[in-house]
């Protein structure tokens, strides 16, 4: 079973995200802030990881790019999920590296599609 | 909803748009209706019924539409639109070398988001710079047609199919909306259309996306259009239909295209058309239905 880093400092949005994911025959791992979520990447990658921008301690962009600099940490396809819903955020998002991008609010099908989109699925 | 009520809009939504609604869709008829006859004033589909059948013909316009608009989005079902990329055009690049043009219709092109698909497609390869590439989208609905002209799009619908990297490129942000730029817009051309009525008009294509739409239509005129569209499309274009529908058991005028389901290439080697080209573009009966 693949697996899914879920990561977002919203419970509900953890949650929500789960539903949706393990819908989709995903094993979810969840992570809280990016620090949380770069340590359970050391511990095994994932197949993919749905993030969040804006979280304290450690935000996305960040977690993302030391992501992209770990061995193998090219492999795991990010897909941003933030309500940085503007071009400017997209694009910085892109440059760093992230597959896709989900502008909040977002349900299943939008999930979907994305994870299509990205070969996941 | 009485059941003579269900008749009554059975009859007319069959007669208007070719629309085959079965004994057991009054949950679809309720699901489209209801809304539209509570922003008529009108307390439910009885008073409903019972207004359009007192000649209220800009009301059975809307009915009409609201029956047969479909939920679309950005390149929906992803394969039809790989083959385009990976089998068709290739194909037509060569053919077409020497004319350098491309025309594709847009049978049931509903709010835009298959036709502007295709025209994002067609603009990102570059073998088709300088090339004539003209995309006709119609439909029966004049006001999906005015919401595909406009080319502005929510932040759901730009969600749903489209890859982030056309979006960024193809699109101006707007607030939550997103405004498709003019030189995609500009590949598109619509025109309000019914299936059932004459479309030979619209002249020659390499390509006609048809999906689903005809899978509302019963078998004959299933038939009737195949045929009409097999007279519309080059000896070498493609016809694509939906994940469900297919020709076979219904016309000979197409067979499938080698190695790509559901797509369809014009059948040059059958015996003799059932229609001979000099005969009216649907049966009689149907074009009486049609008005």
């Amino acid at each position: 079973m693949r697996t899914c880093l879920v990561v977002d400092d919203s419970s509900v949005i953890r949650k929500v995200a789960r539903r949706i994911l393990e819908g989709l025959d995903f094993q979810i791992i969840e992570a809280e802030d990016g620090e949380k979520a770069l340590e359970a990447c050391k511990r095994e990658l994932p197949d993919a990881v749905l993030l969040d921008w804006n979280m304290p301690v450690m935000d996305g962009y960040e977690f993302l790019g030391n992501l992209r600099r770990m061995p193998g940490g090219d492999v795991p396809k990010v897909v941003f999920c933030t309500t940085e819903n503007d071009v400017a955020h997209i694009a910085r998002a892109l440059h760093a590296g992230a597959n896709e991008y989900i502008m909040k609010p977002f349900d299943k099908e939008i999930v979907t599609a994305k994870f299509q989109e990205v070969g996941l699925i | 909803m009485t059941p003579s009520d269900y008749e009554y809009l059975r009859k007319l939504l069959k007669e208007r748009s070719g629309l085959d609604l079965s004994a057991d869709k009054q949950y679809l008829v309720e699901s489209r209706l209801v809304p539209l006859a509570r922003k008529a004033g009108l307390p439910g589909i009885p008073e409903l019924v019972q207004k359009m059948k007192a000649s209220a013909e800009a009301l059975t316009a809307e009915v009409v539409e609201a029956m047969t608009t479909n939920e679309t989005f950005f390149f929906r079902d992803k394969i039809p639109f790989d083959h385009l990329k990976d089998a068709v055009l290739p194909a037509l690049i060569q053919a077409r070398a020497a004319r350098r043009s491309i025309r594709i219709w847009c049978a049931a092109c509903s709010t835009g988001q298959e036709p502007y698909s295709i025209a994002m497609i067609l603009k990102d390869m570059p073998a088709l710079s300088g090339w004539r590439t003209e995309i006709v989208a119609t439909d029966l609905a004049q006001a999906v047609l005015e919401k595909s002209k406009a080319g502005v799009f929510s932040q759901f619908e730009v969600q749903r199919g489209l890859p982030i990297q056309m979006l960024v490129k193809h699109f101006k942000q707007n607030g939550d909306l997103w405004q498709l730029n003019p030189d995609i817009r500009a590949m598109v051309q619509h025109r309000q259309l019914n299936l059932l009525q004459d479309f030979s008009h619209l002249g020659t294509f390499d390509v006609i996306f048809c999906r689903n739409v005809l899978i509302y239509f019963d078998q004959d005129t299933k038939a009737m259009i195949f045929e009409r569209m097999s007279r519309m499309i080059e000896p070498d274009g493609v016809l694509v239909l939906g994940a469900a529908e297919s020709v076979v058991g219904i016309t000979d005028a197409f067979k499938p295209y080698p190695d790509r389901r559901g797509m369809y290439c014009p059948n040059t080697t059958r015996a003799a058309p059932r229609i001979a080209a000099g005969s009216p573009a649907m049966p009689l009966k149907l074009v009486a239905a049609a008005r």
